[in-house]
């Protein structure tokens, strides 16, 4: 537990601190009148209001229309099901940067609601409920079908022989059964989405503004470090409840149940109605992820006079004059490549010790660290970069300009995945075995190599994909630190974005789309690699 | 915040320690293969001020050619090692945030409307720069001290999609007036003023235009004439704004855009084939000029090598290599610009400007008052 709590403390809790505490001390001491004052701000109060409401409204909608997705993936078999599973799962690993304006393709002018309907979203809040939905479908769908597709459909077989109706036994066998998965994903979703930052910028121009794009403003733009630092602790606050009801219905769900093997549950659509469901199902996809990833490939391949892979040939070649990149787009991908790596390794190490440590141990302390690894999440990518800047700043720790930080704060993206993904399957180790095989003069080494490595092996693959795709797409914190000479692909596609010219956007549009690919592909071999009991993701 | 200058002996401490940590975490045999393509940790240099290396600070916009920075390398014995750190804003701000320990030796990207912000932080050590007699009179706004250097200039001005006003057979606009004309209503799109610094620039036209009481009216009558505002120069430009490639593909339909006089001829450079004429022009009375500065970092670590890039910054070299990678105009006298700037460019005469302290002083308050009157 040492080197995850050391992991934290350095990399995470102590530049937090470190900012907050700059932002509320003023010579050396605390001004918590602050607090009050920035509190009592009409446009402080609307963005907490906008905060609120839009991620409870998200949640809700993503509930709505992605359950009976999770169903359809949980209990329907059909072709082509693990590369939707996958394709489904790659818009939340994509920088927002990138789908944002995929989804203005989607839901803008000349878009395909647009041009069916005459219906324009933009900038209006419900760009930003959409896509949301676009981001979040898969938390939904992997958490609430990943146990679903476990539950024994005999129960409620049984139910109806004994005299249940169809939706009876459904609410009392199954229902109950799903609801802390349900209520682990809802809580996920509202998570995601009250720190909401890229979508709301892109899609909500500059009338709605949520507490985290209000912290990059502050801290940012106007270096206002006071304002900053009480909406910081706002938001700690709030994402520090939610995950303490998190590990509320974690702990709940992980009562007993009949769990059965996913291969066993699911079976061929049969009848109309459940052919129409999965019909709904795939068309929801296709509307709603398909398609903008689709606008994406279309705008790359989009070249003068027809459609072709020119802004692909451009991207191995820095242009002409030097340009936008000392090294050739291209290497972003390599770049990028490496970083995940780093980061995926260092994230396992971490994440891999703390399940460790949260499976061997119990009590108040272990369950409060749990809750811990989750915050990265739910704190401002600016906070933790601008806390690097003003606390690894003296030896033995400068790293401010060094390759390293682009790894580690991505890690502390990837590690509550990690733990998350770890934490069901280490549980579910027997601990009889390995103490069976100390009896048998096993070292604790050599325990750990026979026994526990097999049992885990999968989900730690797992777990490894999922941190390397997240890391991947980390966006925030990196361009504060990645360097010119080696961008990472997100980073090198905001640069491209970010400049006038045909072949700069194509090329945004042409890197997008082999970021896209690069996450599809890592996901799809986890589809493949997936343990028989998952985890949470 | 004192400073302290780092000894040979910390330079290595700080590269062990980089070392010791990735060695902690269990990564040394990868770390091999990211510190392979020339990133290792640490700024390369052993000794303090006989650095080898010098770092320079600034946001996602610098470009130099390869060329350039290896003829400063030849010229001087220096390697640059250039460090982004976000936009202009937010890389001026974590220079603040960690001013007397700073992170290189140079900071490049401080513009005016920014500028007051920088010197009363004490960011800046004075320097003159050698050659600075030929950087023009008007750009040296702190001719006195020597804080800062004057490096390049840009417009940021309404450019228009030449076909939607040629198709119409309509006059293109030209000055601010023109903009809240009943013609031009729901053409314009323009970026947030508190987030997008195109979009303050233009802001701040207004405002040396109309007046400091003027400019709310002025406002006023632009929201009436259907301003689209939205938060980045990049969802303007590539998404709203008909005249650009991204916009074409976006089926965009405003035809006017705040962007910079630069930018026409981006659009003819970065088009394959590149067309004889550029799709956009600028509307050359809607300009605001942004002059960008470059100074001596407080406490940088390698003085002698910052004031040699600081030269360099605004040496002939340098100034003739900025334009196409930039997308700026040089300040010294003697570069030249080159054809596809003239050619498909803007001149702008009498660009709009306000005095930095002005700026600095009401910034907040202009941006507030704007933010309540256009986007709420």
């Amino acid at each position: 537990m040492a080197v995850p709590v050391a992991f934290f403390a350095v990399f995470f809790a102590y530049p937090v601190v470190a900012i907050v505490g700059r932002g509320l001390k003023a010579d050396g001491v605390w001004q918590f009148g602050r607090i009050g004052e920035v509190l009592r701000r009409p446009d402080i109060l609307d963005v907490l209001w906008f905060t609120t409401w839009q991620a409870l409204a998200s949640t809700a909608l993503t509930l709505l229309i992605a359950l009976p997705g999770a169903y359809v993936f949980a209990r329907f078999d059909f072709p082509g099901k693990q590369l939707l599973r996958a394709v489904v799962t790659v818009p939340f690993v994509l920088p927002t940067v990138v789908v944002g304006t995929a989804f203005l393709a989607l839901l803008g002018r000349g878009g395909f609601l647009d041009e069916l309907a005459g219906v324009r979203l933009d900038t209006t809040v419900w760009a930003i409920l959409l896509a949301h939905v676009f981001f979040n479908y898969a938390v939904v769908v992997r958490t609430v079908g990943g146990l679903w597709s476990q539950l024994d459909p005999r129960q409620e077989e049984a139910a109806r022989v004994l005299g249940a109706g169809r939706f009876a036994a459904w609410r009392r066998v199954t229902l109950p059964a799903l609801a802390p998965a349900v209520a682990a994903a809802a809580l996920m979703v509202f998570l995601f989405t009250f720190t909401s930052f890229g979508v709301v910028q892109i899609l909500g121009g500059p009338a709605y503004s949520t507490l985290e794009v209000e912290i990059y403003r502050q801290t940012a733009q106007l270096l206002d470090l006071p304002t900053a630092a009480v909406l910081t602790m706002v938001q700690f606050a709030a994402v520090g409840a939610v995950l303490a009801v998190h590990a509320w219905t974690v702990r709940r769900r992980e009562t007993a149940l009949k769990l059965v093997d996913p291969a066993q549950t699911a079976r061929r659509p049969r009848g109309a109605g459940q052919r129409a469901l999965l019909g709904g199902v795939l068309l929801t996809v296709l509307v709603l992820i398909l398609l903008p990833l689709g606008v994406l490939v279309e705008r790359s391949l989009d070249v003068p006079g027809g459609h072709g892979f020119d802004y692909y040939r451009a991207l191995r070649s820095a242009d002409a004059s030097g340009g936008t990149f000392l090294v050739a787009p291209l290497e972003a991908i390599w770049n990028s490549l490496q970083y995940a790596l780093v980061a995926t390794v260092i994230a396992l190490v971490v994440g891999g010790l703390a399940a460790a440590a949260l499976t061997r141990r119990a009590g108040r302390l272990v369950s409060g660290f749990d809750a811990l690894l989750m915050l990265p999440l739910g704190v401002s990518a600016v906070t933790v970069g601008f806390g690097f800047l003003i606390t690894l700043d003296k030896p033995p720790l400068d790293l401010r300009t060094t390759w390293i930080l682009v790894p580690l704060a991505q890690a502390l993206v990837g590690v509550p995945f990690v733990v998350r993904t770890m934490l069901p399957v280490l549980r579910a180790v027997d601990g009889r075995l390995r103490e069976a095989a100390a009896v048998l003069g096993a070292s604790p080494l050599r325990a750990w190599r026979e026994v526990d490595l097999p049992l885990v092996r999968r989900a730690l693959l797992v777990a490894a994909g999922f941190a390397f795709a997240v890391s991947l797409g980390e966006f925030g914190a990196t361009v504060f630190i990645a360097r010119p000479d080696n961008p990472t692909l997100p980073v090198a596609v905001a640069r491209l974005l970010g400049r006038s010219g045909e072949l700069n956007y194509g090329q945004a549009m042409a890197l997008s789309t082999i970021l896209m690919l690069v996450c599809a592909v890592s996901l799809l071999l986890l589809e493949r690699i997936r343990p028989d009991r998952s985890g949470e993701f | 915040m004192s400073t302290t200058s780092t000894t040979s002996t910390t330079r290595r401490t700080k590269q062990l320690a980089a070392t010791a940590v990735a060695a902690a975490l269990g990564v040394t045999a990868l770390a091999g293969c990211g510190s392979s393509d020339g990133s290792a940790s640490g700024s390369g240099g052993t000794k303090g001020s006989g650095s080898k290396t010098v770092t320079l600070v600034s946001h996602d916009s610098f470009n130099a050619s390869k060329d350039v920075l290896k003829a400063f390398t030849a010229e001087t014995g220096y390697t640059v090692k250039v460090l982004k750190s976000g936009d202009a804003g937010a890389a001026l701000n974590q220079e603040i945030l960690t001013k007397g320990s700073p992170r290189g030796d140079v900071f490049f990207g401080v513009d005016n409307t920014l500028l007051s912000r920088a010197l009363d932080n004490g960011l800046f050590t004075p320097y003159e720069a050698k050659g600075s007699d030929r950087v023009a009179a008007d750009t040296q706004l702190d001719a006195a001290k020597h804080r800062v250097t004057p490096i390049d200039t840009g417009d940021i001005c309404i450019n228009y999609d030449k076909k939607y006003f040629a198709d119409r057979k309509l006059a293109p606009p030209t000055t601010f007036d023109d903009l809240a004309k009943p013609t031009y209503r729901n053409l314009l799109v323009t970026e947030n003023a508190a987030t997008s610094s195109p979009g303050l620039g233009f802001l701040l036209g207004t405002v040396a235009t109309y007046g400091e009481n003027g400019y709310q009216d002025y406002w006023k009558k632009l929201k009436s004439n259907g301003v689209k505002v939205v938060d980045g120069w990049e969802q303007a430009y590539n998404e709203e704004f008909s005249g650009s490639a991204g916009g074409k593909k976006a089926k965009a339909d405003r035809p006017l855009v705040v962007s910079y006089a630069s930018s026409p001829p981006a659009e003819v450079l970065y088009a394959k084939p590149q067309p004889t004429e550029a799709p956009t022009g600028v509307a050359t009375g809607t300009c605001f000029r942004q002059i960008e500065f470059a100074g001596l970092l407080n406490g940088a670590k390698n003085e002698a090598g910052g004031k040699a890039l600081l030269d360099f910054l605004i040496s002939k070299k340098f100034q003739e290599d900025m334009p196409l990678n930039m997308f700026v105009s040089p300040v010294t006298k003697d570069a030249k610009l080159p054809e596809i700037f003239t050619e498909f460019g803007a001149t702008v005469d009498k660009p709009a400007t306000v005095a930095p302290d002005t700026i600095a002083k009401n910034r907040e308050q202009w941006v507030q008052s704007w933010s309540s009157l256009v986007v709420k």
